[in-house]
């Protein structure tokens, strides 16, 4: 780690002002990511502005139709929220299986979104649930937020400070994991809500998160794993690597579609 | 004694003394130790497989803040390189090509973390700082990273003077009669097969301090290693020229080795040489990336094997062929990996009359391959027990009858095989009855079918193995090319009142020896577990050992400290005598009670060693004072477990991922001492070995960048990739030490890979499957049930 300056502000106003006068510094929520890439020197802030001391940042809310989840909001509360898992069993399930215990205990959902890690597991469920995120200064649709790998709708020193998630009628999560890192190597997150039937793929892709439209329209017409089962997907837009080639993750994509399906009821 | 006791000799689960620290936190490792006016090393290494070095430019580095000294090879001129501890030679007799290794990169780095700097600091993150602003002007040139294309003609020479790469070209066993028994064949198989490259992945990265005391010119190094003693010879003697006087050794708890803690590493020597000359002790503890590239990796062998039948399915011989991967630099037993340790063993558990085996080894632009769990054993045993299930498949005969059938008969003991070995006992007919008996064999087609209604593809897979460990006679090693002598030493040193502390050469690194050593005491001289004390690990307070690799440590540590109580108890013999006024020849003597034989006069252990240091009524004229006896113990032969591993695994067709759902392991490691120890051993090893066979690779491209250079690419088993290993013991003796014990520390990694994949390729078999290279992993096997879809369309 290069040595930085340590900022613990108590609001998202004084935590965006000095990000704002320091466009190397940067946020910290759970670390689990930031922390990884800091000790293995990839990154080189001058100052590190740690959100945790935020408190309105953190929790979940049932507000009408929607769910509305703190941007500092830890995996593991949300896979154990009531709310959760009342409104969206599927959303308390993706938690619940992200990461280790470690993790799951320090990492935050706004740190995922912000991060948009191309095998995160979040970015799936916020783009097929329709979820709104909601910045320090504006309101951004998941559809214009995550913008491929890593990538966001974020400007420099803007924050994440809650998401917005439409409850579904139903929905569902599959994903194989990569053996190694154990991250989505193939994840498809289902969803009938009031944006209607939307699917979005983590993992596979070879620009982050997508929505997968020819299996939307299937869904939409026939609610069954079966609509899914005969749609090919095109490698040529899938990654390949040494845990699996495109045509492999491809294949992924609609047998873990089908059991998104399956695992929505 | 205490009669409520419970009973903790030989054959009692007695708990682990040493996880009370070690649950606890309280363990004792390298990096917890801190000398007083500590610095902080930091290795600069080599980004690139291979590279002239052009120019270091470490004047900026210099000026950094905190930083004492920056070191390159042009500062070590007086420094040898690091010596290898095994010389193999090539068929026409000539030795090996033995390039230098440098402790720090000389004008060339070779693979991707080849160090080639080092700072010392005063903290490890300023000497971090420091490195980055090292300018090293490298000039990189192409590399080449598996053994095929490293002595394929024009492949880049990792050596200059190492013509095609080929450190040996090596063989065992008689071509002559081995070609005539092909000749005769009514059925030849043949099988070729990839035995994957791992990175051991120790829990504790390894870590060293060097401390020079300018007063007493003394050398401490604190080190993780499995043999202090080793490492004090080899870097003493070869690399900075320090009498063993004047260099400690010492390693505390160590955090797991797998044999990736035998060798003597550059770190060790560049520690303790920069501590004499910045006049501070140095740390240097790898990081997790460190290790992936400095590590030595195991295993990274090609083979083409041919087994030679009658028309009954009886062996009539066996011919193979092996390129086995060096990397960069011979580490310190990497030669005899391939050779004697492997291919003595390609006669495994059958009658195979003659055998011929061919070794190369290559030199390429990747870390050092050595020894790592099983070494050898286990790159035999995947060849032999894969290519038994494909001749019996070829020849249309039961897997496990054709085993049967050429298995080496009970009554044929002590048997000599064709490649050099004399096995002194087994029973491999009992342990596999055993093992079919336990994992449900004869109905296995029940769970196939209830699978298959599930969408699932199950397999069983078998595997029958012998390896050779309790390494080994040192005149028989010495004739094979060991620079070094593999007796061990055990000192038993009775206390005045009766309380025992053992001194051993051999090390404890998660074997859990400061249990089962003790228990040996217990057993033979009745003192309770509580009262004795294991010692090792250190060259100041232990004499000469070899250290602990090739599950070595009981059979021949162990036997070391038998010899030693053996002459603890003649001595109190003699003592005994003396106080109870009787004839030497009439002490009997049985778990701490000396007693004239016939009579009820006795005496304790405790009367003997008060009497041995209170010497007042004492045969002074006849007997020393004291009772202090030390052993070395040099084996008469190796030891050799085997045993039957079952395995049964269920694939996921849509998927391709490998579940396993049974394991089922029947060893005979000789005499249990800790049937518990015992258990946790073979299943570590399994755990190991389904590692290799489902989920681990070291994975370098062509040019030799090590891709699955981290955990997120690297994939360490998890308790979820694992079942439940069912773990029994079948014994024979061992015939030629004292203990009857054989060893069990390597049995799991070695017998268990072939049993997962006959497993594997038997679940694909109705897709006319013949083989699987490990690991079998998800994608691959997808790619197998795809293609056959595909070509079926
Ligand atoms: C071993 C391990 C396994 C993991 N496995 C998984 C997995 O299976 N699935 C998965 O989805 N993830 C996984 N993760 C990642 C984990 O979920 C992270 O917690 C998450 O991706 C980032 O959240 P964080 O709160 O830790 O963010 P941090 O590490 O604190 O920050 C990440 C990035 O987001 C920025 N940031 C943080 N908060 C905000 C904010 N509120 N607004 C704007 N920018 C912000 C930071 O500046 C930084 O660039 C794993 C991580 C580890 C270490």
């Amino acid at each position: 780690m290069y040595d930085f300056e340590y900022h613990k502000p108590s609001s998202v106003a004084d935590a965006v002002k000095i990000l704002a006068a320091d466009p190397d510094a940067r946020a910290i929520s759970g670390g689990m990511t930031l922390l990884p890439a800091l000790k293995l020197r990839l990154n080189k802030p001058t100052s590190v502005v740690d959100l945790s001391g935020i408190a309105d940042l953190r929790g979940v809310k049932r507000e009408g139709g929607k769910l509305v989840v703190g941007a500092l909001t830890r995996h593991y509360e949300v896979a154990t929220s009531a709310e959760v898992k009342a409104s969206i069993p599927a959303l308390a399930a993706m938690a619940a299986s992200i990461g280790d215990t470690q993790v799951r205990n320090r990492g935050t959902m706004g740190g995922s979104v912000a991060n948009n890690d191309p095998s995160a597991d979040y970015p799936a469920a916020l783009l097929a649930l329709g979820a709104t995120i909601q910045t320090d200064r504006r309101t951004i649709s998941a559809d214009d937020f995550f913008q491929g790998m890593f990538a966001t709708a974020l400007e420099a020193g803007e924050l994440v400070t809650a998401i917005h998630i439409p409850v579904p009628e139903k929905a569902g999560y599959a994903k194989m994991k990569n053996p190694a890192s154990r991250y989505s190597m193939a994840g498809v997150f289902v969803a009938k809500g009031p944006a209607g039937v939307r699917v979005a793929v983590n993992g596979a892709g070879n620009n982050g998160v997508f929505r997968e439209a020819a299996m939307e329209a299937a869904l939409s017409a026939n609610w069954s794993a079966d609509a899914v089962a005969g749609i090919k997907v095109d490698p040529s837009g899938m990654n390949g690597d040494i845990h699996g080639s495109a045509e492999y993750r491809a294949h992924l994509v609609t047998v873990m579609a089908k059991r998104a399906v399956v695992d929505a009821g | 004694m205490n009669a409520v006791q419970p009973f903790e000799g030989i054959g009692a689960s007695v708990r682990r003394k040493e996880d009370f620290r070690f649950l606890q936190g309280r363990g004792m490792y390298t990096d917890d130790i801190n000398r007083p006016g500590q610095t902080h090393a930091f290795i600069l290494r080599s980004p690139h497989a291979h590279a002239t070095i052009q120019g270091i430019d470490t004047a900026a580095a210099k000026a950094m803040p905190g930083v004492l000294a920056v070191f390159t090879s042009a500062d070590m001129t007086a420094i040898g390189g690091i010596p290898c501890g095994w010389q193999i030679h090539n068929k026409d007799g000539t030795p090996m090509a033995e390039p230098k290794h440098p402790v720090l990169a000389e004008g060339k780095v070779r693979h991707v973390g080849d160090p080639v700097a080092v700072v010392v600091a005063e903290t490890r993150a300023q000497a971090r700082d420091a490195a980055e602003a090292i300018v090293v002007d490298y000039a990189p040139l192409q590399g080449v990273s598996s053994t095929e294309a490293a002595i394929a003609p024009g492949a880049p020479a990792v050596h200059d003077g190492v013509a095609g790469n080929l450190c040996y070209d090596w063989h065992i066993g008689d071509k002559a009669t081995t070609d005539a028994a092909f000749a005769k064949a009514a059925k030849v198989v043949k099988f070729s097969t990839t035995n994957n490259r791992l990175v051991p992945n120790a829990m504790e990265p390894r870590a060293a301090i060097g401390e020079f005391d300018a007063m007493s010119g003394d050398y401490t190094l604190y080190t993780t290693s499995q043999n202090p003693h080793v490492i004090r010879l080899l870097m003493g003697a070869f690399v900075l020229s320090i009498p063993e006087s004047k260099l400690r050794v010492v390693a505390p708890d160590v955090g797991g080795g797998f044999g990736s803690k035998i060798y003597h590493y550059a770190e060790e020597a560049i520690v303790t040489w920069a501590s004499a000359k910045v006049k501070r002790p140095i740390k240097w503890t790898a990081d997790r990336t460190e290790s992936f590239m400095s590590d030595a990796h195991g295993r990274d062998h090609v083979s083409t094997a041919e087994l030679a039948l009658d028309t009954d399915g009886k062996i009539l011989g066996l011919k193979v062929h092996t390129l086995a991967n060096m990397g960069a630099y011979l580490s310190t037993f990497a030669p005899c990996v391939p050779t004697y340790l492997y291919a003595t063993l390609l006669s495994g558990v059958y009658a195979t009359p003659v055998i011929y085996a061919e070794v190369k080894a290559v030199f390429t632009n990747t870390v050092p391959v050595d020894a790592y769990r099983g070494a050898g054993r286990p790159e035999a045993t995947y060849l032999l027990e894969r290519l038994m299930d494909v001749a019996a498949r070829e020849i249309g005969m039961d897997r496990v009858e054709f085993r049967k059938k050429n298995f080496i008969p009970t009554a044929a003991f002590p048997y000599q095989t064709p490649v050099a070995l004399q096995y002194d006992s087994g029973d491999y007919f009992s342990t596999l009855a055993g093992a079919l008996e336990t994992s449900g064999w004869a109905t296995f087609e029940e769970r196939r079918s209830e699978a298959k209604a599930r969408g699932k593809l199950r397999g069983i897979g078998i595997s029958t193995y012998v390896e050779a460990c309790g390494i080994a006679p040192s005149a028989v090693v010495g004739s094979l090319g060991a620079r070094a002598g593999l007796y061990e030493v055990g000192t038993i040193r009775v206390h005045p009142t009766g309380s025992v502390t053992v001194l051993t050469g051999t090390h404890s690194h998660g074997q859990g020896h400061e249990t089962t050593l003790a228990q040996l005491v217990a057993d033979k001289l009745g003192v309770p577990m509580a009262n004795i004390d294991i010692v090792h690990g250190d060259t100041a307070k232990v004499p000469f050992g070899m250290g602990t690799y090739g599950s070595r440590s009981l059979a021949v540590g162990g036997s070391a400290m038998d010899k030693a109580m053996d002459k603890i108890i003649a001595k109190g013999k003699r003592i005994a005598a003396h106080l109870m006024e009787a004839s030497v020849d009439d002490v009997e003597f049985e778990r701490g009670t000396f007693r004239v034989a016939g009579t009820d006069k006795t005496k304790s252990l405790t009367d003997i060693s008060l009497a041995a240091y209170v010497p007042h009524n004492y045969p002074i004229d006849e007997i020393e004072p004291g009772l202090d006896e030390t052993a070395f113990y040099d084996p008469k032969n190796f030891t050799y477990p085997g045993g039957c591993h079952i395995c049964e695994v269920e694939i996921d067709p849509d998927t391709g991922k490998v579940s396993v759902m049974g394991f089922t392991a029947v060893d005979d490691v000789g005499r249990v001492i800790n049937p518990m120890i015992v258990e946790g051993q073979v299943q570590g090893g399994v755990a190991q070995g389904i590692g290799q066979a489902l989920l681990e690779a070291a994975i370098y491209d062509a040019d030799g960048q090590l891709i699955s250079g981290s955990m997120m690419d690297y994939t360490m088993p998890r308790a979820d990739d694992l079942a439940p290993v069912s773990v029994a013991t079948h014994t024979t003796l061992c015939t030629h030490n004292p203990l009857g014990v054989k060893g069990c520390g390597e049995v799991g990694a070695i017998g268990s890979p072939p049993a997962v994949m006959n497993a594997v390729v038997d679940a694909l078999r109705d897709f006319g499957v013949n083989h699987v290279e490990m690991p079998a992993t998800p994608a691959k096997i997808w790619n197998i049930i795809n293609g056959h879809r595909m070509a079926a369309e």
